[in-house]
């Protein structure tokens, strides 16, 4: 049955283009295969591309090129005084693809939006695990089992979350990923026929583009939705070819094979640069480096001896050796493009012979340390050996002995967090939501000690600021508080904070209307191509 | 010779136990396990760790999961990939005909190539010929294949414009898969200019991955021929005023490809072993990337699926070889 309506949309797509040979085709040369098309399974940037951003919509959305927040799904929102119960009126009239697997013969209602939440969490619904080792990652990471009480329709097109407690980022992680909204119909439909495991091979949604095809590891096909909510889109057909290699992705786009593609290596953007027929677009990316004490051994207990430690770093020669100077220096632990960084802080100085003095005053000497470095190349760090290496050359100048450390990569991400490491450990992060919580509370926070915090380090009142931003749903009050807690984070000095490292984007001249996107995504409507 | 078929078959079955057994345990002696992979560099908790591994049956003792997995293996069940959630078996027979279509055609190249190469450099010994085809295999086999296929995309496809960049055919294309071979699909699909595209795609990858077959192939040619034209019975067939051609495409030749076919069946393991780098770097959807990206996600799965189906291609295609060792040379079927 699979082959067979594959067969059909293949056939269908392909006297499609015999007829409109002449149909306006996007290439996207992607960085890798999705691992599967039901952005609640999955994490991975890659995936999302393909499927989330492609397929489906999300109750809220951010704006192209920005983390704030706007209407998707739901045209208005409310919020109860108590910041407990979020009431969404839905968008009317909003259609569900239309493919070859599938016909839908209603529209968007508050039952899509349950649906789709609560196969995510309740473990008698039965699309909780509908595939084997389904854990909703994104979903249970973000902390949505603890924190939604109810999910209860209103009317058809008014649905109301009521919290545990008040959590002023709710909203921005309902424009995540993981918060598409999938067709209950088709789902219904899918369960009937005992095909459940579909939903991840043959998607259905209400976003901008209808998948048509997955050649596994090869390409995948979307058409425009035509009946897409926000309007046609300006091209008629989607393709993303998967080309994991970066010199290759850059050759074929040279060579025209390709309108857009994501990270290019380092080496070649330069000669991007300089191609006529090609745009470089840049822009910072929301993530950070970092250099994380364990702030529960001694001597890294002592503020004064992690400010003399991150003194005695050049970073800047960091950003050189490692990024060819793509990528800023890091003074906060939250990106510059996020809102309520706080640009007043100034970084501690490089001052090799201050810190050596700093680092005598507090009574160390002959100081041996470990520096752990990660094995794998990260957005975020595309070196940390190299790093390292630096980190090493420059702690020796104060008398400090370095020995650099790495492990298998899922042995480093387990390790890293254990109370008892020894060693500062380089790491990093990419936003998810652009939330500043989501950095400041997600890594330094006190009940991420043992977890996400890798400096160990329980700051009362910089916890308190979290739990207030929490709870405060006015941005402006927010802001203030998070402004705070970089002030806390900077006098304190749990991590040396490294770099924020660039996204760069080339593409064909001939592309008009992409905008990059702060959280990484690559997003294809409002997309054009001259012919 | 039926008896030296079943024979041969018959070790195939111990064979096969011991590569699973290898498969299983290799994966599962690497640090660190697909569900931490999972997560990246957030955090997962103690207990959803465990609760995700019991949902995946790995907390299991390793035996049982050995057992386990070969009652399913019995059914022919090679599981599912514990990433993309969808059947092994699926996944390899819808990516196998990429390697095999590409592979098939660098063992193409490199016979057709290298036993030539290897007649010629042997009967011209010591000339500027020789020294020149066994200058070049040296350097073929030297190759670091990555290298190689990058220079080759920016000559021919970026400089020159000649080749494309990567894939199987070009976008504009697309038809349903038949066969899986995009040469034969692109013919069934009756779309014009479809075949022409998909060979010219085949172009590059298969040079890059015929080179170091092509420049074994030759190496050994040249010494089996060197070997066999020394032999008494090559001299008497000279003696009997035989022309150059039949001694040496018929006499000499015949002879010499005992040890050229046992060659070329060991090349089918580095024509997988180099689809990996050469898949990846045209971006050929074969089973050398799918593997690789398996054994970093830890996708288990997929990994000891992937390792036994490949193992039984190798061991398939080792009996063929056998059988046409036992054709060439009726001696080895005693």
């Amino acid at each position: 049955m699979k082959k067979l309506t594959t067969l059909l949309a293949a056939t269908a797509l392909a006297s499609m283009m015999a007829s409109a040979a002449w149909s306006k085709t996007l290439v996207y040369c992607s960085e890798g295969s999705p691992e599967g098309f039901d952005p609640g399974l999955y994490t991975a940037g890659t995936t999302f591309d393909a499927s989330s951003r492609t397929v489906y919509n999300r109750l809220v959305e951010f704006k192209h090129g920005s983390t704030e927040l706007e209407p998707g799904l739901a045209e208005s929102w409310d919020v109860s005084a108590d910041g407990k119960e979020y009431t969404f009126k839905l968008r009317a009239g909003v259609k569900f693809q239309t493919t070859d697997y599938f016909t839908p013969s209603r529209e968007l209602n508050a039952d899509d939006v349950i649906f789709s939440f609560e196969r995510q969490y309740r473990e008698d619904n039965s699309w909780n695990k509908y595939v084997a080792g389904a854990s909703w990652e994104y979903f249970s990471g973000m902390g949505f089992p603890d924190l939604i009480e109810k999910i209860e329709k209103v009317d058809d097109l008014t649905v109301k979350f009521v919290l545990k407690r008040p959590e002023a980022p709710f909203l921005a992680n309902l424009g995540m990923d993981f918060a598409s909204i999938l067709s209950k119909e088709y789902a219904d439909k899918l369960e009937a026929d005992g095909k459940m495991e579909l939903i991840n091979q043959q998607p259905l949604g209400t976003g901008p583009f209808t998948f048509v095809a997955y050649q596994t590891d090869a390409a995948i096909r979307y058409k425009a939705n035509p009946d897409y909510w926000n309007g046609k889109q300006p091209v008629d057909d989607l393709v993303f070819a998967i080309t994991t290699d970066a010199a290759v992705r850059a050759q074929k786009l040279k060579a025209g094979e390709c309108h857009i593609m994501p990270y290019p290596n380092a080496a070649d953007v330069p000669e991007m640069k300089a191609d006529p027929n090609l745009t470089v677009l840049e822009q910072e990316g929301l993530n950070v480096a970092y250099l994380a004490y364990n702030t529960l051994v001694e001597p890294f207990d002592k503020p004064e001896v992690r400010k003399a430690l991150n003194m005695a770093v050049n970073k800047q020669a960091i950003v050189d050796a490692v990024f060819q100077g793509a990528a800023t220096v890091a003074k906060n632990p939250i990106p510059p493009t996020m809102w309520s960084y706080n640009d007043a802080i100034e970084d501690d100085k490089y001052d090799p012979d201050a810190a050596k003095k700093m680092l005598e005053d507090a009574g160390v000497s002959g100081l041996k340390m470990k520096v752990w470095a990660m094995p794998v190349a990260r957005p975020y760090m595309l070196n940390a050996r190299r790093a390292a290496e630096l980190i090493q050359a420059d702690l020796a100048k104060i008398g400090v002995e370095v020995e650099i450390v790495s492990y298998e990569w899922a042995e480093y991400l387990k390790l890293s967090s254990d109370k008892a490491r020894d060693g500062a450990v380089i790491l990093g992060w990419t936003g998810d939501n652009g939330d500043p919580d989501n950095f400041l509370d997600t890594l330094l926070g006190c009940d991420a000690v043992g977890g996400n915090n890798r400096a160990q380090w329980c700051n009362e009142e910089f916890d308190a600021l979290m739990t207030k931003a929490k709870e405060t749903a006015d941005v402006a009050e927010r802001t203030k508080l998070y402004e705070e807690a970089q002030v806390i984070f900077k006098r304190e000095a749990p991590w040396n904070t490294l770099d924020h490292s660039l996204v760069v984007v080339p593409m064909s001249n001939k592309v008009s209307g992409f905008v990059q996107d702060p959280l990484g995504i690559h997003r294809f409507d409002g997309v054009d191509i001259a012919e | 010779m039926l008896r030296f078929i079943f024979g041969r078959l018959a070790v195939l079955v111990p064979t096969f136990i011991g590569v699973s057994i290898i498969a299983f345990s290799f994966i599962r002696l690497l640090p660190g396990d697909p569900v931490m992979l999972m997560s990246g560099e957030r955090v997962m908790s103690p207990e959803r760790h465990a609760e995700l591994m019991h949902q995946l049956g790995l907390d299991r003792p390793v035996y049982v999961q050995y057992l386990d997995y070969l009652a399913g293996l019995v059914t022919g069940d090679f599981g599912s990939s514990i990433v993309t959630k969808r059947p092994v078996l699926e996944d390899f027979l819808n990516l196998f005909p990429a390697t095999l279509e590409l592979s098939l055609c660098a063992i193409l190249v490199a016979v057709c190539l290298g036993i030539p190469a290897g007649v010629l450099a042997a009967v011209k010994r010591g000339t500027w010929l020789d020294q020149s085809i066994m200058g070049a295999a040296l350097v073929g086999y030297s190759m670091p294949i990555f290298w190689w296929g990058l220079l080759l995309i920016i000559f021919f496809s970026g400089y020159l414009g000649w080749t494309p960049v990567s894939g199987r055919i070009s976008l504009i294309y697309f038809f349903p898969s038949v066969t899986g071979f995009m040469l034969i699909d692109s013919l069934i699909s009756g779309q014009a200019g479809a075949f022409k595209s998909a060979l010219t795609y085949l172009i590059l990858p298969t040079v890059v991955l015929a080179t170091i077959p092509l420049a074994v192939i030759a190496r050994q040619t040249r010494s089996a021929m060197l070997e066999v034209l020394g032999e008494d019975y090559v001299r008497t067939a000279r003696a009997k005023g035989l022309s150059p051609f039949r001694v040496v495409g018929i006499h000499a030749l015949r002879n010499a490809m005992i040890p050229v076919i046992t060659t070329i069946g060991l090349q089918v393991g580095v024509l997988l072993a180099g689809a990996i780098l050469t898949e990846t770097i045209f971006s050929w959807p074969g089973i050398g990337k799918w593997m690789v990206d398996s054994v970093f996600k830890r996708d288990y799965a997929v990994v000891q699926g992937g390792l036994m189906l490949i193992a039984a291609v190798i061991m398939i295609v080792n009996l063929v070889v056998d059988l046409l060792y036992g054709l060439v040379n009726p001696r080895i079927r005693r």
